[in-house]
């Protein structure tokens, strides 16, 4: 059976080559079960090594114009870049 | 005349720039007792129970008033009661007094209790930390309530203390809406020792750990709204007057300790954009807590603020 891991890093500018500032893994193989607050280091320094290491780059975050009057409001983690690995289970 | 100790000019610039103070051991042993004794005991696991029933009988036991949102702070407890006590520490009225200014008022209280696996395994439930969201809902506003979060016991890391991010506070969103980010750089997890305080902005992002050790971990939280002006509040005595910007960019060595200093350094998850964003948005926060609209740090405001049509 095949099955998907998702890989979100957080990466601090629009590049997949800048530092990963934040990370999750959701392993749909059921061989781990990751969960808020579980790794304190990043488990690549750049996306370009997630690439590097069999991640496929599934989306990355557009890059919107800044609406007038909202220039400095900041909300949400920015560049967020999804991959994934499909994954042979063998069941 | 007020003879509280009050926060200084360095520790609310810090409270600016983080969106946190924290105090290790500040509450006596005795009173840490008095409050473990006043929550009273936990049941053990028992196998088929649900988790959210063992938690309710548990609040149902605890020696917590069901206080209505919105009274005085000062009447939110009985007295000579823990929490009590707990608030007329003279560290803890001051720092109030400095966050969010006279007569404080009571919004919510919560009691925390992580369990070890043996409760989840026992509830047929899946052990699990608890997902990153920022307090109550979006809040627009440049005023803040802080929360004071209370560790009667020691915690230690694989108890499951409240996890947050630093310097996350001035960022809108809501709720759980950033439950998708399971880790960002800088995070920190409380370890601590018993009668440890740790005050928040009411934006910062946290959550709770997950408790894989054999102990029960208690947290005691309450939220609370200023009713008055927040604005100069803390020691304005230790602020030292601005005389120019300091030099920006060229530096031929490190810059001596400062307001700014404290406001300028970013944290290690800042986006190289957004970083600058922050501290253009904690320039604005300290107008607000000095009540002096002309503030600036590093000129982040001063330049966007030029029209040149003078």
């Amino acid at each position: 059976m095949l099955r998907q891991k998702v890989l979100v890093l957080y990466l601090a500018n629009s590049a997949l080559d800048s530092t990963v500032v934040g990370w999750s893994l959701f392993d749909g193989t059921g061989e781990t079960r990751r969960m808020a607050g579980d790794e304190d280091l990043a488990p690549y320094p750049t996306g370009l090594h997630a690439l590097r290491d069999g991640w496929r780059l599934i989306q990355a975050s557009p890059l919107l114009p800044h609406a007038r009057g909202e220039e400095f409001d900041l909300a949400y983690l920015k560049y967020e870049f999804l991959f994934e690995q499909i994954v042979e289970t063998g069941e | 005349m007020n003879d509280l100790p009050l926060l200084s000019a360095e520790a609310m610039a810090s409270f600016a720039a983080r969106g946190f103070l924290r105090f290790d051991a500040a509450v006596p042993e005795d009173l840490n007792r008095q409050f473990l004794d006043e929550m009273g005991d936990i049941a053990p696991p028992r196998p088929g129970q649900r988790m959210m029933r063992t938690y309710g009988e548990m609040l149902a036991r605890a020696g917590v008033p069901q206080t209505p949102a919105g009274v005085p702070l000062a009447q939110a407890y009985p007295e000579g009661s823990a929490l009590k006590r707990l608030l007329d520490l003279p560290l803890v009225a001051g720092a109030v007094r400095s966050l969010v200014g006279e007569d404080p008022v009571f919004d919510h209280h919560f009691l925390h209790v992580t369990f070890p696996p043996a409760y989840h395994e026992a509830s047929g439930g899946e052990n699990v930390s608890q997902h990153y969201h920022q307090d109550s809902t979006i809040d627009p506003r440049r005023a803040f309530d802080i929360q004071i979060m209370y560790y009667p016991h020691t915690v230690t890391r694989d108890m499951g203390g409240t996890r947050f991010l630093p310097g996350s506070h001035l960022r809108k969103v809501s709720e759980a809406a950033i439950a998708r980010y399971q880790n960002i750089r800088g995070q920190q997890h409380m370890v601590c020792e018993g009668g440890t305080l740790l005050f928040l902005h009411s934006g910062i992002w946290h959550g709770g750990g997950v408790n894989v050790s054999d102990r029960t971990r208690t947290m005691f939280k309450v939220r609370i709204n200023p009713s008055r002006s927040q604005v100069r509040q803390f020691d304005v005595s230790t602020l030292k007057p601005q005389d120019a910007q300091r030099p920006i960019f060229y530096l031929k060595g490190a810059l001596p300790p400062s307001v700014e200093q404290i406001l300028m350094t970013q944290e290690p998850w800042y986006e190289n954009d957004t970083g600058r964003l922050e501290l253009l948005n904690r320039v604005r926060f300290w107008r607000y807590l000095t009540g002096d609209p002309d503030y600036d740090a590093d000129y982040w405001a001063t330049r966007i603020e030029n029209l040149a049509d003078a």
